[in-house]
């Protein structure tokens, strides 16, 4: 069934706290996403959300992000066009123009940007993305899993630099994109994975955008209304509540580039007498209650703030907070043979066999 | 003998004491404080004076830990309109000036907005050459509009801050006399919260001006006219009036400083966790090195900003908190009898059990006040429901205090404030209970005997500037700042150097943060 909407200012929060809460802890903070887009319709610009059956099969597909370092991202706000200098280059190369905007990456700051672009451009934005969550690699796309390429790809700074890349895989894009990101400031502005609406549909995270406003209305709904917000947002994710408790202890090892390291919780409430391990690099990949995974990546492990019922980035993990951890199973995508190749805990560097949450919330009574 | 006047604004209480020259409690008192804040001060000083014997000319100074900026911006009231410049297009243009303020604050404050080319990259390198000439043509434009301040913005300024310095310079000229407050020396990393900050600097210049020349009429014809006044900071340091003028943003919050750091000089001990209870709110904080830890960031009134403010968790859980039970479910505040305690509180024959009554049923604390009566609660709650209760608001600071904490390890807890006499000896968590003598009035404390300060953050590339170099530039300009705040040179100190890593940036970018402290240069 096909549909189209208009976003409006409480779309985009609630769009802003859902996509934080896919971030499984990554993703970088959405506020300044957020504040682009809130930007975007005070000026007066439409941003316009359609589900996946408008694009017809030899329509063009960019999706566009962000990439680089926080720390540059809130300091250095973007131009607002600088994605759209990238996307000038790739249609250039392709010799037509685009006719749908989509997100790679529906978890922090990425979910916003292409809403920005597509406001610019006056183009619709497809409902759908390339993970369904946060992840830290170019590379690491449902698009990357029906053969799509992530080149040509463009990359572009607010200055009105632009390149064009054309690699071997999607993997040499990834280390070639890091170089010229540090060269145009620590930020770059890229259209990736340009693709065909036959591809788009076949590979990307269906309704990704709508997902992610449901999720952050049915937070702030529950709040207003005083229901329990963590039973609302297991309702509407499908979720299971993996823990309830303190964390006690962060260690961190800053090993080649990634932020990783892990979390230790002590149980409260129901959880009394239980210790939880949460295992991150960028995201919160693995976590473990009593020494047994009980959930691992590609599914979503969130970790929220008991009091504000807001999701807690890493870097923001520390002694003292008192947390709720949620697991929500991923798309269905991720889980194919190659979908755990490009994501699954082995590639992260875990030995463990991935499960799916399903099976193990329904296999013991916590 | 010299002596200082210690004045601390609280929510429900303005507090005065006397010390001298060593640090000893000369007098206190405790009056009310009041809407406009100033008539309380000015009673407070006035009480404080007639009860000790101290010869007004042998006052040197009275330090003063006000809320007065804080309310100015929370009520929106006598703000000043700001006129806004960004330096740093083609960047930035995604989110203009105060895009997430509050609208009623953001039309109190708004007098213009303009955004020019310019600003710096992460190495200090320009994104683009400064516009002087549009520059020149907004600070004209704004000054016409009748703005009161301007308030400068340029992008990494916390690495390269010659945009900013040049944009004052050209202000200056434009426009003869108007404050211009430059972002890098208000915060740190992060555009849009520094800008905030900035504008909010600006805007509170006239509230200043206003609070200290009214200050300074009622310190005239109290017979003070020698002494010198000093404003209470954020970091727990004090800083001339003629500094504070400038930067009226860093005093925001300094009563809650003022109490961390009162509870340091009432017990010495420079690590701890301290609780400053008053009637309405308890503020948990860290002692670090004799400082209160510093947050990241902090809102004011619906606005996102990164100054130096201590990191506080706030309970409304305090000796004023009312008591509720219904079905066995325990409420205690946040809301509060304030002030009206001692006519509302059930040991006082009132009708409202409130936190105090619980802990002076239960036996934990007594009131030197022959019209209070513990017995009068214990008649009217069963013992087992003051027990309950009173263990209650215990768990509940107990947790607070953990969620202070950086790690698990048992710390001591300095208990201060007007309400903290209900709290037990003993605290899970705590290595040990303290509660000085004088904890009352630890914040006028805190303030009385301040010591002047400065705090600079800059960022680097340990690629192009070594370590050395880079902590004694930083080092140079907190100096510098600590002088212009009334610091003798021959006494500036450094309190503390911190050095984050910037996560991510090639180049080893790191963000050093210098304090400089030094004793009062009185005059």
């Amino acid at each position: 069934m096909g549909y189209a909407y208009q976003l409006r200012p409480d779309d985009i929060r609630d769009l802003a706290l859902g996509a934080a809460v896919l971030g499984t802890g990554g993703g970088g903070d959405p506020y300044i996403g957020m504040l682009m887009a809130l930007q975007a319709l005070e000026r007066g610009k439409k941003i316009e959300v359609v589900s996946l059956d408008h694009a017809g099969d030899n329509d063009l597909v960019i999706p566009v992000a962000g990439m680089g370092t926080p720390t540059v991202m809130i300091e250095k706000i973007p131009n607002g066009r600088e994605a759209l200098y990238a996307l000038k280059l790739l249609e250039s190369h392709y010799g037509k123009q685009v006719d749908y905007i989509t997100p790679i990456e529906e978890g922090g700051i990425n979910s916003t940007i292409p809403l920005v672009v597509a406001a610019e451009r006056d183009k619709p934005v497809l409902d759908g993305d390339g993970m369904g969550r946060a992840f830290p690699e170019l590379q690491m796309v449902t698009f990357h899993l029906v053969g799509v390429k992530a080149t040509p790809m463009a990359m572009a700074d607010e200055k009105g630099n632009a390149v064009l890349l054309d690699t071997v895989d999607n993997y040499w894009a990834e280390k070639i994109a890091r170089v010229v990101t540090v060269r145009m400031g620590g930020t770059a502005w890229i259209a990736i994975y340009p693709m065909t609406g036959r591809k788009y549909k076949e590979g990307a995270v269906n309704r990704s955008i709508t997902y992610a406003i449901e999720i952050g209305r049915t937070l702030r709904d529950a709040k207003k209304m005083g229901a329990n917000p963590i039973d609302a947002l297991l309702d509407i994710t499908r979720g299971y509540l993996l823990f309830e408790g303190k964390i006690v202890d962060v260690a961190r090892y800053n090993i080649g580039g990634f932020a990783r390291g892990e979390a230790r919780l002590e149980g409260l409430d129901s959880f009394r007498g239980k210790s939880m391990i949460v295992k991150f690099q960028n995201e919160n990949l693995v976590a473990l209650v009593n020494g047994e995974v009980v959930a691992s990546v590609p599914d979503l492990i969130v970790i929220l703030d008991k009091e504000t019922v807001r999701p807690i980035t890493t870097e923001r993990l520390r002694y003292g907070l008192r947390v709720i951890v949620v697991g929500i199973p991923c798309d269905p995508k991720w889980r194919t043979p190659k979908g755990l190749e490009t994501v699954g805990p082995r590639y992260f560097g875990y030995d463990i066999d991935y499960v799916p949450i399903e099976e193990k919330a329904g296999r013991k009574v916590m | 003998m010299k002596y200082r006047v210690g004045i601390d604004v609280g929510s429900t209480h303005t507090d005065a004491v006397i010390i001298d020259e060593n640090a000893n409690l000369v007098s206190a008192t405790k009056t009310q404080t009041t809407p406009d804040v100033t008539t309380g001060i000015i009673e407070a000083l006035r009480k404080v004076l007639e009860k000790s014997n101290v010869p007004r000319d042998s006052i040197a100074a009275v330090m003063f830990g006000t809320t007065h900026v804080l309310n100015a911006i929370v009520q929106r009231k006598g703000l000043g309109k700001v006129g806004v410049i960004r330096i740093g297009l083609p960047a930035t243009l995604a989110i203009e000036p105060m895009l997430d303020w509050p609208s009623d604050l953001r039309e109190a404050v708004n007098g213009g907005v303009a955004m020019v080319r310019g600003g710096h990259e992460y190495t200090g390198e320009e994104i683009d050459k400064l516009d002087e000439e549009s520059l020149r043509k907004a600070v004209k434009n704004l000054a016409e509009k009748g703005v009161e301040a301007l308030a400068i913005s340029s992008v990494f300024s916390i690495v390269n801050p010659e945009h900013e310095e040049k944009a004052r310079e050209i202000a200056q000229e434009v426009s003869p006399g108007i404050p211009v407050v430059l972002s890098y020396e208000i915060a740190t990393i992060g555009l849009l919260e520094r800008e905030n900050a900035t504008i909010l600097n600006a805007a509170t210049i006239p509230v200043m001006k206003r609070v200290i020349s009214s200050l300074r009429k009622a310190m005239d014809n109290l017979g003070l006219e020698h002494a010198e006044i000093y404003f209470a900071q954020n970091d727990g340091t004090i800083a001339s009036r003629e500094f504070v003028e400038k930067f009226p943003i860093f005093t925001v919050i300094a009563p809650i400083s003022n109490s961390i750091r009162g509870a340091y000089v009432l017990t010495g001990i420079p690590n701890a966790i301290v609780v400053d209870t008053g009637g309405t709110t308890s503020n948990i904080g860290a002692l670090v090195n004799g400082y209160p830890r510093e947050a990241l960031e902090i809102e004011l009134a619906g606005v996102r900003t990164n100054i130096r403010a201590p990191d506080i968790i706030a309970v409304g859980l305090a000796g004023g908190s009312i008591v509720k039970v219904s079905n066995g479910d325990i409420e205690v505040g946040p809301i509060s009898v304030g002030y009206r305690l001692i006519e509302e509180g059930v040991a006082w024959g009132g009708n409202t059990l409130t936190a105090t009554d619980i802990a002076l049923a239960k036996g934990a604390m007594t009131i030197e006040d022959p019209r209070c009566k513990p017995e009068r609660v214990r008649q009217r709650v069963p013992a087992e429901l003051i027990e309950k209760v009173y263990n209650y608001m215990v768990a509940k600071l107990e947790e607070n205090i953990d969620r202070i904490k950086t790690k698990p390890d048992p710390e001591t807890v300095i208990l201060v404030g007007g309400g903290s006499a209900m709290w037990p000896k003993k605290l899970r968590g705590a290595k040990e209970v303290i509660r000085p003598e004088a904890a009352q009035y630890a914040n006028a404390v805190g303030a009385a005997t301040a010591l002047i300060g400065a705090t600079v953050e800059k960022a680097f590339s340990y690629d192009s500037t070594k370590r050395e170099q880079a902590i004694s530039i930083t080092r140079a300009e907190a100096e510098k700042k600590a002088v212009e705040a009334g610091a003798d040179p021959s006494t500036l100190q450094v309190a503390e150097v911190e050095e984050v890593a910037m996560p991510y940036l090639p180049g080893n970018a790191v963000k050093i943060r210098v304090k400089v402290i030094g004793k009062l240069k009185l005059r």
